[in-house]
């Protein structure tokens, strides 16, 4: 069997297009490929969605933790606090637990049944707990950045008579961004990183559709040989990394463009936040 | 545990709950969380020691050591961690068969890698095949800290880099001035005033460490979260007493234990931060001292 023939039975695999069955014997290097690449599309919608979503629920929470109402900011503080004080494998797993619990026939509002069971798949339920997790981190990056707004910036704006929301649109919330977006960046792969999570913790794989990981260890379980497998990962994460420091660096420089070149802030990957 | 749990008639309420919760099974519950607890104490200082040693390399002046302390710290900066962990245990366990394979039985013949086995021969098998199970668990539980020291090494090894490279230049130039050796220079002045520019990362890492810790789970160790979703779980091995699925409450009690963990680490973290930065020449060093003063 050729290449080209494994790509298009396996390419598409991790969304059930394709062959059914997974190799199961004579594994080649083309196979490991394909498949674990083709996990990849897990990897990728999950980071995408999560971040896409979450940053503007992280956006929202930031500002509630910055808000004198308590009302507003102890919710936000006990919510981040919960988010990444404890670890996101238990709260696959909790997610998991509460998720399946749910009634199976469906939940009745207002007479009409909604259907609840996809809650428990992976595609809906990790995509949910990813998201929480991800507003809580970036919330506190966003938090952090929001308090270091220069206080010469909001003096000048207050000299201009801009205020309120008109302040916080054009002057607050455009520095906050510049100032966190190195450590947003941060965040965005280790979320990415994260995903690789999903299928080990609670979330099964339905009908063997699983991320670049879960094929892998697939492989290994199979050939008992991890020295193939998981520099695969390796290797389609680290292209993965690279694309998104791309994609960030480019909206970095797109945030700094007003300063001048000295005082720009540049992406450094720092690996401090697996959770 | 308690003899009056022996009467089925007094088991109701509060004293059933009681009874309950002090099950064999769930002290052995209760003993992984030493276990969990162990795998920090243990790894802690194993990985600030990897981490050390791995930003001297990245620091060295000879190029072949340098490349290697910059690989070790570069390691883990693409590719998830969780894949260290999974690719590891199996490796190094391998690895070391290998080893004792080559040292006990020169003469086999047989390739180890056949198709889809390892096969070593069987005095090569760590441990051995009639030790007791006992053995097999600690074997595996070493394994796990070992993975998580190499991997936390180098994650620490890049906040001590970072860490060095903090240090005021002025400071080392000074001490060479006078007169004082490379290594007088690193262990008198560069290593004493690094930590208060580590600690921030390291307190980092610490909460991360306590974080990764179900990851013990994926190893094979039978930590809190085997336990929790064994006696939770409605149809498991360690059913002993009939009940619905309650590994929602374990979870949950999982997760109330690493909050705590979490915030008392915060707690502890943040005075020893102002413990350390007592005399520095920081920006907190020189808030204590003003007002002190």
């Amino acid at each position: 069997m050729s290449c080209l023939q494994t790509i298009a039975d396996y390419g598409l695999r991790s969304m059930g297009i394709g062959e059914r069955l997974l190799p199961r014997a004579d594994f080649t290097l083309c196979q490991q490929f394909t498949l674990i690449g083709s996990g990849m599309i897990w990897n990728i919608y999950f980071g995408v969605l999560a971040l896409l979503f979450g940053f503007f629920f992280a956006n929202a929470l930031a500002l509630a933790k910055a808000a004198r109402n308590p009302l507003a900011r102890k919710p936000a503080e006990w919510f981040i606090f919960v988010f990444r004080g404890s670890p996101l494998f238990i709260q696959f797993f909790l997610a998991y637990e509460a998720l399946v619990l749910l009634p199976r026939n469906g939940i009745e509002i207002f007479g009409i049944t909604a259907e609840v069971s996809w809650l428990s798949r992976a595609w809906a339920g990790a995509l949910i707990v990813l998201f929480l997790n991800t507003a809580a981190y970036s919330a506190e990056i966003f938090y952090g950045a929001l308090r270091s707004v220069p206080k010469g910036d909001l003096e000048a704006a207050e000299a201009y008579g801009i205020t309120g929301w008109n302040r916080f649109r054009r002057v607050e919330w455009p520095t906050m961004m510049r100032l966190a977006w190195p450590s947003y960046t941060n965040e965005a792969i280790f979320l990415f990183h994260a995903t690789t999570l999903v299928f080990f913790s609670g979330f099964p794989a339905f009908r063997q559709e699983g991320d670049a990981l879960y094929y892998a260890s697939y492989f290994v379980d199979k050939t008992f040989n991890p020295f193939v497998p998981y520099p695969i990962v390796a290797f389609y994460f680290v292209i993965l990394t690279l694309a998104l420091t791309g994609v960030f660096g480019a909206i970095n420089r797109r945030l700094n463009r007003h300063l001048p070149s000295n005082e720009r802030s540049r992406v450094k990957l720092r690996p401090q936040i697996i959770r | 545990m308690f003899s009056s749990c022996a009467d089925p008639s007094t088991l109701q309420g509060l004293n059933w709950l009681m009874c309950y919760l002090t099950t064999g099974k769930h002290l052995d519950f209760y003993w992984s969380f030493v276990t969990v607890l162990t795998l920090l104490a243990v790894t802690a200082p194993v990985a600030l020691a990897f981490g050390f040693g791995g930003a001297m390399l990245a620091r060295s002046h000879h190029l072949v050591l340098r490349i290697i302390g910059k690989g070790y710290t570069a390691m883990v900066r693409g590719v998830p961690d969780i894949v260290f962990f999974l690719f590891f245990v199996i490796a190094l366990d391998q690895g070391i068969e290998w080893v004792m394979h080559q040292a006990r039985c020169p003469d086999w013949t047989d390739p180890i890698r056949n198709g889809l086995e390892f096969r070593v021969c069987p005095q090569a098998k760590v441990p051995p095949n009639s030790a007791a199970q006992v053995w097999h668990s600690v074997y595996g539980f070493a394994l796990a800290v070992v993975t998580f020291a190499l991997v936390f090494g180098a994650f620490a090894a890049n906040v001590i880099y970072g860490a060095m490279q903090a240090v005021p230049r002025a400071q080392l130039e000074t001490a060479e001035a006078y007169g004082m050796s490379q290594g007088q220079v690193f262990r008198r002045v560069l290593v004493p005033q690094m930590w208060i520019y580590a600690l921030p990362g390291l307190s980092n890492l610490w909460l991360i460490l306590i974080k990764a810790t179900p990851l013990l789970f994926l190893l094979g160790v039978q930590d809190i979260v085997y336990w929790a979703r064994e006696l939770g779980g409605a149809k498991t091995s360690a059913f002993s007493y009939p009940h619905p699925d309650w590994r929602l409450y374990y979870f949950l009690g999982l997760l109330v234990f690493y909050l705590l963990m979490t915030r008392i680490s915060e707690v502890f973290l943040t005075r020893l931060q102002n413990r350390l930065s007592h005399g520095q020449a920081t920006a907190a060093g020189e808030a204590q001292r003003k007002a002190a003063a």
